[in-house]
C-alpha cells in the first residue's frame, strides 16, 4: 500500500503509541511500569476470554447478563464494573504514594509525564468509573424493590446507560495499551489541555470517556426519577418512601441538571481541539474562566451525587441494625432536599483563588458553610436512631460508625476551606487532597461498601463472610487515616498537590506514613476479594433463601433471596413507612395471595451492547483521528436506534404456573427456615427468617 | 387507575381513543425530563454566548455578521411548522385518518427542511464573509449555539421520516402514538429554543 493510505486508516496511530514498543526501545523503570500495566490489561482480557470460552459460558453470559434488561442484573453488572475500576485506580494511588515517598531529592520511579497521567486517570476513574457505577448499581438493584416496582420505568434505556458507562470505562483501559492518557488532571483544565500545550491523544481520551460517561449518567438520572415519580406501588406515598429512595431521587435530579454542564464543557473543549474553535484558548477571545464555571457547575453537584446515595445507605443500615424506626425521618428528607438545592449554589468555592472579587467569594463561602447545617442534622438523626436501640455491630454498621466520625472530621476541614482567606493559604496543596478524600472515602466508599455487605445476601442468597469483612473494614479505616492525615500536615506546610518530585527532606516521614497507609488500603481491597472468595466457597453454610437476614424494614426484604425476575408476585400494598417490619409484627407477611396473574416483563435486547460497542468505536476513532471509524460509528448509532424503534415484540409474559412454582419454592424455604433472634444473625443459623415478638 | 384518568402535560389521547397506551403517562413524563435536561445544555450555551460576545478579537461583530431578514423568514417557517405539527397531533387525537396525519407530517417535514436549507445558506454566507468559527471566541460561541439547534431540527426531520414510515408500516399502534406525542414535544421545544435564539442572538445583534 502507498504511504498515503495508512494515515487515512490508522489516523495518527504509530508504533510508539504502544507502551511495549517504547519499553523495548528504552527499557527504563518508567517505561517498564507503563508496559507492565498495559500487559496486565491485555493478559487480563485474554485470560477472561479464554476462561469464558473454556467454561462454555458465552451463551449464558450473553443471554442472562449482557443483553438483560432486568434492573437487578444491570445493577450487579454496574457494581462489578465499579470493583474492576476501583482495583486499577487504587493501584495507581499506591504508585503515586510510592513515587512521592521515593522522590525526595531523587527522581523516584516514574517520570513527570507518567506521574501526571497517574493522577489524571486515578481521579477520572475514581469519580466517573468507580463511584458513579457503584452508586448507579446500588440504585438499580435496590430502589425498584424498595418502592414495590417490577422494574425501572425504561429498562432498555437502563441497559444503554450501563453499556455507555462500560464503553467509557473500556476506553480508559484501552488508553493504557494504546497511546497515553491526559496529563491535565481529572478536571482537564484548559488552556493546558488545549492543542497548543497538549497536542497528543491524552486529552481526547479524557474528553470522550467523560462525555460517554456523562451522557450515560444523565439518562440514568432521568430513568430513576421517572421510576420513583411514576412506578411506586399502591400506598407508597412520597413521605413513606425509604430514605434510600429519597436520596436516589435527589441524586437523580442532580444528575439530570448537573451532568449537562459537564457534557457542554467537554464538548466545547472538543470543538477547540478538533475544529480550532476559541472557547478556552489564550488567544482570539477565548476565556478559560468559562470552562472553570461550566466544569464546577457540574463538579459541585457531582459531589452530592456521590455522597447522597451513601447517606441513604446509612439511613437504612443504622435503622435496621438498631431495630428502631429512623429518627427524624421528615428532617432527613428535608435535609436531603436542602443539600440537593444548595449544591447548585456553591461551585465558585472550587476556584476562590482565580480572581473574582472578595464579595463574590464571600457569598459562595457562606453558601458553602450553610451546607454543613443540613448535613449536621443528618448526623444527629443517625445518632438518635441508635440511641436506646438494639445496636448490632455488623460490618455495614461498622462502616456507618466509621463514616460518622471520619466524615465530621472532613467536614471541619471543609469549613476551613470554605473560608476564602484560609483557602488562599492552602489552595492547591495536599491539604485539599486530604480534605476531599476525607469526604469521599467515608462519604462514598464506606457507604457503598456498607450497602454491598447489607444487600449482598438479598442479591445472591447468602451472607458475606463476617471475619474477612471485619479485616477489610479495619484496613479501610486504618489505611485511610494513615494515608490522608499526613497529607493535611504536608498541605498546611505548603506541599503542592500533583508534585512529582519533592525537595523538602522534612516531608519524608509524613510521606512514608502516607505510603504505608496506601499499602494498608490495598490490603483492604485485597481482603474484600478474599472475602468474596471465601463467601462463595462457604455459600451453602450461609444461605438466607427466606430473604430477610437482618429483620429488614423495607419491601426489598419481603421477597426471596435472590428475588424472582418479576420481584413481586403481586404488587404490594403499603400502609406505613416500614411496611415489611410492621407487616411481620401485625400479621403474616408470607401468606400467599389468593390467586396469581400473568406478569409482563421486558424481553432481552442487544441494543445496549451494540450501542456501547459502536459508541466506544466512535470515541476511539475520534481520539486517533480515524475519521472512517468515527463516521461508521455515528451511522451505526443512528441506524441502531432507528432499527430498534421498529421492534414490536419487546415483552415476554411469565405464565401463572411458573409464578406459582417459584413462589411455592420460596414459601417452602420460608416454612423450613428457623426464625432466629437478632443475636444470631451473624452466624450460620441465619437462614433469612427473623424471629419477631408481637 | 384506568387509562382515562391518567393525564400528562400536552395532548392526551385517553379521552378520545379507547386504546390509549397505559404507559403513555410515564413515557411522556420521561420525555419532558429529557427536554429539561436538553434545555440546560441550551441555557449554558446561551450563557456562554453572552460571556463571549465581547471576545470578537478584532474580527466581525454581531452587527456586521447577522442578516435579519433571512433569520426572520426562518422564524416564520419554523413557527408555521410547529402549527402544522399541532395539526398532525390533532389529526391523530381525533382519528382523522392516516392520510390527513401523513399530510400534516409531510408539510412539517418540508418546512423543517426549508428552515435547514436557509440556515445552512446563512452559515455559508457568514463563513464566506470571514465570520467563521475559528476566527474568534464570539464566533465560536455562535457556531456552538445556533448549529446545535439546527442539528436538533435535522434530527427532528429524520424522526418525522421514521415516524411516517412507521405510520405506513404499523398504522397507529400504541408505540407509534406515544412516539408521535414525544416527537411533537420535541418539535415544539425546538421552536421555543429558536425564539430564544432569534431574540437573544439575532435581534440583540441589531443593536449597534
Amino acid at each position: 500500500m502507498s504511504a498515503s493510505v495508512w494515515p487515512a486508516v490508522l489516523g495518527r496511530f504509530e508504533w510508539h503509541a504502544l507502551p511495549f514498543v517504547r519499553a523495548w526501545e528504552n527499557p527504563t523503570l518508567n517505561e517498564l511500569i507503563g508496559a507492565g500495566a498495559a500487559a496486565i490489561v491485555v493478559v487480563g482480557a485474554i485470560a477472561l476470554i479464554a476462561l469464558i470460552t473454556l467454561l462454555g459460558k458465552w451463551r449464558y453470559l450473553w443471554r442472562e447478563w449482557l443483553t438483560s434488561l432486568d434492573h437487578k442484573r444491570i445493577g450487579i453488572m454496574y457494581v462489578v464494573l465499579a470493583f474492576v475500576m476501583l482495583s486499577r485506580a487504587l493501584v495507581e494511588a499506591m504508585l503515586m504514594r510510592l513515587q512521592q515517598a521515593t522522590a525526595i531529592n531523587a527522581p523516584g520511579v516514574v517520570d513527570p509525564e507518567h506521574f501526571a497521567q497517574l493522577f489524571s486517570t486515578h481521579g477520572s476513574i475514581m469519580i466517573f468509573f468507580m463511584a458513579m457505577p457503584f452508586l448507579t448499581g446500588a440504585f438499580n438493584y435496590v430502589m425498584p424493590l424498595q418502592i414495590g416496582a417490577r422494574d425501572v420505568a425504561f429498562p432498555l434505556l437502563n441497559s444503554i446507560s450501563l453499556w455507555l458507562t462500560g464503553g467509557a470505562a473500556g476506553l480508559m483501559m484501552i488508553s493504557l495499551v494504546v497511546g497515553t492518557f491526559s496529563t491535565g488532571g481529572w478536571s482537564g483544565y484548559p488552556p493546558y489541555t488545549e492543542l497548543a500545550f497538549s497536542p497528543g491523544v491524552g486529552p481526547d481520551y479524557w474528553i470522550w470517556a467523560v462525555t460517554l460517561g456523562s451522557i450515560a449518567s444523565t439518562l440514568s438520572g432521568l430513568n430513576f426519577a421517572v421510576t420513583i415519580y411514576k412506578k411506586r406501588c399502591p400506598g407508597m406515598t412520597l413521605m413513606r418512601m425509604p430514605l434510600f429512595v429519597w436520596t436516589t431521587l435527589c441524586t437523580s435530579i442532580l444528575m439530570i441538571f448537573a451532568m449537562p454542564p459537564l457534557t457542554v464543557a467537554t464538548a466545547l473543549l472538543a470543538l477547540d481541539r478538533y475544529l480550532g474553535f476559541h472557547f478556552f484558548t489564550n488567544d482570539l477571545g477565548g476565556n478559560m474562566m468559562n470552562y472553570a464555571n461550566l466544569f464546577w457547575l457540574f463538579g459541585h453537584p457531582e459531589v452530592y451525587v456521590l455522597i447522597l446515595p451513601a447517606f441513604g445507605v446509612y439511613s437504612e443500615v443504622v435503622s435496621t441494625f438498631s431495630s428502631k424506626e429512623l429518627y427524624g425521618y421528615t428532617s432527613l428528607v428535608l435535609a436531603t432536599m436542602a443539600i440537593a438545592v444548595l449544591s447548585f449554589t456553591v461551585w465558585v468555592h472550587h476556584f476562590f483563588a482565580m480572581g473574582q472579587s472578595a464579595n463574590i467569594n464571600a457569598v459562595f463561602g457562606i453558601a458553602t458553610m450553610t451546607i454543613g447545617v443540613p448535613t449536621g442534622v443528618k448526623i444527629y438523626d443517625w445518632i438518635w436512631t441508635m440511641f436506646r436501640g438494639q445496636v448490632r455491630f455488623t460490618v455495614p454498621m461498622l462502616y456507618s460508625l466509621a463514616f460518622m466520625m471520619t466524615f465530621v472530621l472532613g467536614g471541619f476541614t471543609g469549613i476551613i476551606l470554605a473560608f476564602p482567606p484560609l483557602d488562599y493559604l492552602v489552595h492547591n496543596t495536599l491539604f485539599l487532597v486530604a480534605h476531599f478524600h476525607n469526604m469521599l472515602i467515608p462519604g462514598l466508599l464506606y457507604g457503598m461498601l456498607a450497602g454491598y455487605h447489607y444487600w449482598f445476601p438479598k442479591a445472591f442468597g447468602f451472607r458475606l463472610d463476617e471475619k474477612w469483612g471485619r479485616v477489610s473494614f479495619g484496613c479501610w479505616v486504618i489505611g485511610f487515616y494513615l494515608a490522608f492525615m499526613p497529607l493535611y500536615v504536608l498541605g498546611a506546610a505548603g506541599m503542592a498537590r500533583r508534585t512529582q518530585e519533592v525537595f523538602e527532606p522534612s516531608f519524608r516521614p509524613w510521606l512514608y506514613v502516607a505510603g504505608v497507609g496506601a499499602l494498608i488500603l490495598f490490603g483492604a481491597l485485597a481482603s474484600l476479594f478474599v472475602q468474596l472468595w471465601v463467601s462463595i466457597r462457604d455459600r451453602e453454610a450461609n444461605r438466607v433463601t427466606a430473604g430477610d437476614p437482618w429483620d429488614g424494614r423495607g419491601l426489598e426484604w419481603s421477597t426471596s433471596a435472590p428475588p424472582p425476575d418479576y420481584n413481586f408476585a403481586l404488587l404490594p400494598q403499603v400502609r406505613g413507612r416500614d411496611p415489611f417490619y410492621d407487616g411481620k409484627r401485625d400479621g403474616d407477611p408470607y401468606a400467599p395471595p389468593p390467586e396469581y396473574h400473568p406478569i409482563e416483563l421486558p424481553r432481552n435486547s442487544m441494543t445496549g451492547p451494540v450501542l456501547g460497542i459502536v459508541g466506544t468505536a466512535l470515541a476511539f476513532g475520534l481520539v486517533w483521528h480515524m475519521w472512517w471509524l468515527a463516521i461508521l460509528g455515528t451511522v451505526m448509532i443512528v441506524a441502531t436506534i432507528i432499527a430498534r424503534s421498529f421492534a414490536r415484540d419487546v415483552h415476554r409474559t411469565i405464565p401463572v404456573h411458573e409464578i406459582e412454582r417459584t413462589e411455592a419454592h420460596w414459601l417452602a424455604a420460608v416454612a423450613a427456615a428457623r426464625a432466629i433472634p437478632r443475636q444470631l444473625e451473624m452466624t450460620p443459623l441465619n437462614q433469612g427468617l427473623a424471629a419477631v415478638t408481637r | 387507575m384506568s387509562a382515562d384518568e391518567v393525564k400528562h402535560p400536552g395532548i392526551n389521547l385517553g379521552d378520545t381513543r379507547d386504546l390509549s397506551h397505559r404507559d403513555a403517562e410515564h413515557d411522556l413524563f420521561g420525555f419532558w425530563i429529557f427536554l429539561m435536561s436538553d434545555a440546560i445544555i441550551f441555557a449554558l450555551l446561551f450563557a456562554t454566548y453572552g460571556v463571549m460576545l465581547v471576545g470578537t478579537a478584532g474580527g466581525p461583530t454581531p452587527a456586521d455578521t447577522y442578516k435579519i431578514l433571512p433569520a426572520f423568514i426562518e422564524t416564520l417557517v419554523l413557527l408555521t411548522s410547529s402549527f402544522t405539527f399541532g395539526m398532525a397531533s390533532i389529526a391523530m387525537k381525533h382519528d382523522a385518518g392516516k392520510v390527513r396525519l401523513m399530510r400534516w407530517l409531510a408539510v412539517t417535514l418540508v418546512l423543517g427542511l426549508i428552515f435547514l436549507a436557509m440556515e445552512l445558506k446563512d452559515f455559508a454566507t457568514m463563513i464566506g464573509d470571514g465570520a467563521y468559527p475559528a476566527r474568534s471566541g464570539y464566533l465560536s460561541s455562535f457556531f456552538a449555539l445556533v448549529p446545535l439547534h439546527g442539528l436538533h431540527v435535522a434530527a427532528g426531520c429524520l424522526w418525522v421520516v421514521v415516524m411516517m414510515v412507521q405510520v405506513a408500516f404499523f398504522g397507529l399502534d400504541e408505540r407509534v402514538k406515544v412516539n408521535l406525542l414525544r416527537l411533537g414535544l420535541f418539535w415544539h421545544f425546538l421552536d421555543i429554543v429558536w425564539i430564544a435564539i432569534f431574540s437573544v442572538v439575532y435581534l440583540q445583534g441589531l443593536i449597534r
